[in-house]
């Protein structure tokens, strides 16, 4: 219940946290909503010396819906994706993801920045983010840079952001002219995180696939793209049979730990089924 | 004035608790406090080769450290306070702090005390311990096995105890038409009060008296076992629970914490404060259930359950809680026939010590263990000789002309009307209906089941004479003051010592009907030792049934005495004076009257009283029961489970309960809701698990899956109401009922929807991976229900 | 490192060391012991207050982060009249050992402030940060929903005051 002794430092620009991170970079982490990393030092799982809070950098906040983009401050609270209406307008996927998370008192506090740098396999918003395409607005002492999503997981709690380096902002591609589109996720019944998590998008064009993302998170080592199911959905009709074959490649092209009885293969056959069943079952 | 007994009054104890004034015992702060962080093993079974504190010393704001080594000539070890007859149960000693071993994850190994509960925690990080880890055993059965590793050396096969009772029904099973066997496993499960634990100790050097304020169900009990334990005598000793967040059972125990903090306040000479985290609460509150149970009924082929004969290897955990071997034998053995006429029955137990955190009460106790049983093979018995399990329910539950009704143990059922019960339960849920509706849509290929549980427990706790011939260290009466002050007003002490279950209010009903007093003029008091001279606690049923009695006689004390007073106002014999209402009248003449206030001020005048009268007004009464109550119900679940998921869905849930006389039926619908939650998250969510090391896998609310808010439709409750011979006030107990009677309920209903699949039994909990596991093992397949 | 903060309206400025979570602020310099700890994985809500109007675990927020915000706990909720929320948890049996209490009735203050009329699915929605043992969650949907009604009566009240 209690953190290990450290130092606390409030950041006022981006600047800062690159600078201050680059001191001790071992045993400096950055404090966003905290709803990952404070539970993990209350445990004594994560001791740090030093915390830089980012709760007051402008450049990490707001919302901005240009033309073509997207564009999310790092430090946006899950509850301002939900309320947003340029999210609803321009990422409905983002806010129906971040509504689910956790419960409201966690979706006041944690951060879509937070999230993404926590890497949690089991978490909802990436597989939004995957679904559309995101790409990351990264800055560190060597400069900016952009990063898509796609590359951005390593492994469980990793991604490629490099020592010193802050996610400043994510940006969206507007979803496509006339798609439907679906978070569907399966809580743990005790912890609330993904089991699996869905993320769908489809535009159909005459009752066929003219296009269509497919993004899972919760029940691999990291989220993921059904890149072959994709493919194999463009150009169909989307009707049951199909769907059934697309649920069934996403499967079987994954392998999934702990699953001696199938159980997690089949959530995903299941899940993806429904998912699409249900954008089938849109508009 | 309207009844108030009956009547659905607003809470007490709420003005204070809404507004966030309850006082918790985290919540005191004494000028001079220290904090104490104890420090725990990692390991469930391990020999303790070196603990130092010498660095934990060195650590900003630490005062003090201790190991076992400190205590172990101070401190005696802490006993159970129940020992089953004819058992031959071993004790193993129980040290506040391991001295050589450590027998369970979270066994303390050392305490620090420091300035701040952060310091304290640094300080516990300081303290260096070498351990040499040994081969665990969690199982109760593998406990047994030969070879299986030792919890106490000098306990041979880890059996505690080997209780038998009932008689011989081999020569029934040898020539009856059916037997049907099942093994159950009762799977482990975390009581998880929201509260915490916490312990505040203080030494007074000048009275030597030591205070301590603890979460505690029972606080004279708690006097009673420190006093020998800390060899401070109980009148030099005040234990204090003001008040308590919850507990169901897993605050009866008396725990190495509040010995650890209270030797140290005296040592120290300074208040110490203890407050367990959730982590630790996971680890050292006591756990409930955990049996390995093997079972068989004996039966016709038409229907009739002739025996029924239990197996049960309980697990006690690595020490002797205490009240842990009453649990499995007394609470459970002596019931587990049910609501069934069933002539014959035998249990026997094995209770089990083995590298697990202690078990003890968690609401129900014992009884939720037995009436699982029973119903759960009501069941598989009906599914065996293809009857419909209602229709062997009817066969078999106890009709109402037999009460008092006496069990094949010697248990006297002191009323009921099962079939009554029933039959409403049945008024709400169209069963043909739901049969007709369950065909249909097996066709569609969707599942829908319906499980009943027409339950019969035992409350109420109970007959000291009986506590005492079942091994209770103690009695199970209740003692009540009733002190009427001067202006009328009224302060109500009772040994009984709720803790949420709203007995402020109860109580103060109880006397506002009997006295005539109005409810706002009444205060309850409970929990202190200091203010009531004894009592045993909140604990199984017990509160309104046995310490509500209490109250109730000590009323007719205080009344009888003011219609003394009544009468020589009056002038008048007291055999013309009638009390109703709070008046005392002359008969035939009601203009003629006392107030009870005005009797009150009399008593304390005292300027005239009748000749030979004492003054003052107060009435103390002890309760002792002469039996204990049985309530009993109807419970049905229906459910539909997704063959796709396993996904259970609770659609409805239909409990009729008997608790005889109601008093708030408010509070006794809470009371119900509660306990369903509990069962139900036994049938569906909660369970504890080790791995093959005995390290606990399910230790936090992110994996041990605690009911909430969503999983639940609407509850629909019903009662019927048939008083208690025996109890004066006619009740009979309600706070365990709807954790007894609900998980039987679902887990038939979850059976009978899986039934298609030729699916009978499944392990709880029914998890969705395990039902669906052994839906595919049965070759059930994908269905998309929702595709276009 | 000093602290300030505005807690049920009143300033108050604390030395504390940058590991105090807003929970023990509270607790222990605020002397406002209504707000519970009831885990420590950040998952019963017990200790849920209200920050600058957002319901959150302050369990998981450190006092640090809350500098210059406004806090409002449980010994606040009342104003000259019980809050409608504490109406409805009193009248409805929403409580029975008063622990989760203080965490529920924050929570359901926020949700009424959200989402003025929320359905029995909302509600239980709205609870899943919050881990209640004794009431089994019924009688507190209950407690929200007579809150909900009291607000509604209470405003009609004012109006019509207003135009009387």
């Amino acid at each position: 219940m209690f953190t290990t002794p450290f130092d606390y430092r409030n950041a006022h620009s981006v600047q800062d946290v690159i600078e201050w991170l680059q001191e001790d970079p071992d045993n400096t982490k950055i404090l966003a909503g905290g709803h990952s990393l404070l539970p993990l030092m209350k445990l004594r799982l994560s001791t740090v010396s030093h915390l830089i809070d980012i709760g007051q950098i402008p450049e990490l906040q707001g919302i901005v819906l240009s033309d073509n983009e997207l564009r999310i401050g790092a430090f946006t609270r899950y509850v301002q994706l939900v309320r947003d209406p340029s999210v609803a307008l321009a990422a409905p996927l983002v806010a129906e993801a971040a509504r689910v998370i956790g419960d409201l008192q966690v979706r006041n506090r944690g951060t879509i920045g937070g999230s993404l740098c926590h890497a949690d396999p089991a978490a909802d918003l990436p597989a939004a983010l995957l679904a559309l395409g995101a790409e990351l607005e990264i800055a560190g002492p060597a400069g900016k840079r952009r990063e898509d999503i796609d590359s951005f997981f390593l492994a469980p709690f990793i991604t490629t952001l490099a020592p010193g380096e802050v996610l400043t902002a994510i940006r969206i591609p507007r979803i496509a002219q006339g798609a439907r589109s679906i978070y569907l996720k399966r809580p743990h019944l005790a912890s609330g995180y993904p089991i699996i998590g869905v993320a769908a998008w489809v535009v159909l064009r005459d009752a066929q696939v003219d296009s269509c993302r497919i993004a899972i998170t919760g029940i691999g080592s990291v989220p993921f793209r059904a890149f072959s199911a994709e493919q194999m959905l463009v150009g169909q009709t989307f009707t049951r049979d199909v769907i059934l074959r697309a649920a069934e490649q996403v499967a079987s092209d994954q392998s999934f730990d702990d699953d001696d009885d199938g159980y997690k293969a089949n959530l995903c056959r299941v899940y993806v089924t429904r998912a699409l069943a249900a954008l089938g079952n849109q508009g | 004035m309207a009844d108030v007994i009956g009547s659905a009054l607003k809470r007490h104890e709420d003005v204070r608790l809404i507004r966030g004034k309850g006082q918790y015992t985290d919540d005191i702060k004494l000028p001079g406090m220290l904090y104490a962080g104890i420090v725990r093993s990692p390991h469930a079974h391990a020999r303790l080769v070196k603990v130092d504190v010498s660095r934990a010393l060195k650590m900003p704001g630490v005062v003090a450290a201790f190991t076992g080594a400190d205590l172990k000539d101070e401190v005696g070890f802490i006993p159970t306070a129940w020992i089953p007859p004819d058992s031959d149960m071993k004790m193993p000693p129980h040290p506040a702090l391991a001295v050589d071993m450590v027998r369970y994850q979270g066994d303390g190994v050392a305490v620090v005390i420091a300035q701040t509960p952060a310091q304290a925690r640094d300080g516990v990080d300081a303290v260096e311990v070498e351990y040499e880890s040994l081969p665990a055993v969690t199982n109760p059965f593998a406990a047994a096995q030969e070879g299986a590793p030792l919890v106490h050396e000098d306990i041979a096969g880890n059996v505690a105890f080997h209780w038998k009772v009932g008689g011989d029904v081999e020569e029934i099973f040898n020539r009856a038409e059916v037997v049907v066997r099942q093994e159950f496993r009762q799977q482990r499960l975390v009581p998880n009060a929201m509260e915490p634990r916490s312990a505040v100790a203080q030494w007074n050097p000048a009275t030597e008296e030591l205070t301590l304020w603890a979460t505690t169900q029972n606080p004279h009990i708690h006097r009673l076992l420190m006093s020998g334990i800390l060899g401070i005598p109980e009148h030099k000793l005040r234990v204090v629970a003001i008040d308590v967040g919850g507990a169901f059972g897993s605050k009866i125990s008396c725990y190495p914490d509040e010995i650890i903090v209270s030797w140290a306040a005296r040592r120290l000479n300074r208040p110490v404060k203890w407050t367990e985290t959730r982590t630790e609460n996971f680890t050292v509150t006591s756990h409930g259930r955990d049996h390995v149970q093997e079972v068989a009924l004996a039966g016709t082929k038409d229907g009739h359950i002739e025996a029924i004969r239990v197996k049960t290897y309980a697990n006690l955990g690595a020490y002797l809680s205490t009240a842990a071997p009453g649990v499995p034998t007394i609470l459970f053995g002596l019931i587990v026939n049910g609501a069934y006429a069933i002539p014959e029955a035998s249990a026997e137990v094995y209770g089990m010590l083995t590298h697990t955190t202690p078990v003890d009460a968690y609401r129900g106790a014992g009884r939720p263990e037995a009436t699982f049983l029973v119903e759960r093979m009501v069941d598989l018995y009906a599914h065996a000789i293809n009857k419909d399990p209602l229709e062997v329910r009817n066969i078999n539950l106890i009709p109402a002309e037999a009460f008092p009704y006496t069990n094949p143990f010697g248990l006297q059922y002191d009323s009921g009307n099962y079939q009554g019960a029933l039959a409403k339960a049945l008024e709400i849920v169209d069963y043909a209906a739901f049969r007709r509706e369950q065909e249909n849509l097996r066709q569609q290929g969707k599942y829908i089941g319906i499980g009943f549980s027409t339950y019969v427990e035992m409350c109420g706790l109970g007959p000291s004479e009986v506590a005492g011939a079942v091994g209770f260290q103690g009695g199970l009466w209740e003692s009540a003051t009733v002190r009427v002050h001067p202006t009328g007003k009224v302060t109500v002490f009772t040994g009984a010592s709720p803790h949420g279950q709203g007995e402020e209010t109860t109580f103060a009903q109880i006397v506002a009907q009997e006295l005539g007093v109005p409810p706002e003029d009444i205060e309850v008091v409970h929990g202190d030792t200091s203010k009531i001279a004894m009592g045993w606690g909140t604990y199984g049923s017990r509160t309104t049934v046995v310490g509500g009695a209490a109250i109730h006689l000590a009323d007719q004390k205080v009344i009888a005495k003011a219609r003394k007073i009544a009468a020589h106002k009056l002038e008048v014999g007291e055999d013309d004076v009638e009390f109703e209402q709070g008046i005392f009248s002359v008969k035939g003449l009601p203009a003629r009257a006392v107030t009870f206030q005005e009797a009150a001020l009399d008593a304390y005048l005292a300027w005239s009283l009748p000749a030979g009268m004492e003054p003052a007004l107060e009435g103390t009464a002890f309760y002792n029961p002469e039996n204990f109550t049985y309530p009993f119900g109807t419970h049905i679940a229906i459910v539909s489970v997704d063959p796709d998921t396993g996904d259970v869905e609770l659609m409805r849930y239909v409990a009729v309960d008997d608790v005889g006389v109601v008093i708030n039926p408010m509070l006794v619908e809470g009371q119900i809701h509660g306990g369903l939650v509990q069962g139900i998250g036994q049938a569906l969510y909660e369970g504890v698990e080790y791995d093959t090391n005995g390290q606990l896998m399910t230790g936090s609310f992110l994996d041990y899956a605690m009911p909430k808010a969503r999983f639940f439709p609407k509850f629909e409750t019903a009662h019927t109401t048939t008083p208690s011979p025996h109890n004066p006030l006619g009740v009979k107990g309600v706070g365990e009922t709807g954790a007894i009677a609900s998980t039987p309920a679902v887990v038939n209903a979850v059976m009978d929807a899986l039934a298609p699949f030729g699916i009978q039994d499944l392990p709880m909990p029914l998890t969705p991976r395990k039902v669906w596991q052994a839906i595919a093992s049965k070759g059930g397949h994908m269905h998309v229900h929702d595709a276009i | 490192m000093s602290v300030t903060m505005t807690v049920n309206g009143t300033t108050i400025t604390r030395s504390v060391e940058p590991r105090t979570l807003l929970v023990h602020f509270l607790r222990d310099e605020a002397g406002l012991t209504g707000t519970h700890v009831g885990c420590d994985t950040s998952q019963c809500g017990a200790c849920t207050v209200l920050l600058n109007g957002d319901a959150v675990k302050s369990c998981t927020v450190l006092a640090v982060q809350a500098n210059g915000a406004e806090v409002v706990t449980i010994e606040g909720l009342e104003q000259e009249v019980l809050h409608p929320v504490q109406q409805g948890f009193w009248e409805k049996h929403g409580l029975q050992c008063g622990f989760c209490t203080p965490g529920a009735m924050l929570t359901a203050s926020y949700l009424l402030s959200t989402n003025p009329h929320p359905s029995e699915t909302d509600i239980r929605d709205a609870l899943d940060g919050l881990l209640c043992r004794c009431t089994g969650y019924e009688t507190i949907v209950r407690s929200v929903q007579r809150a909900q009604e009291i607000m509604d009566e209470r405003q009609t009240e004012e109006r019509e005051t207003k135009i009387g």
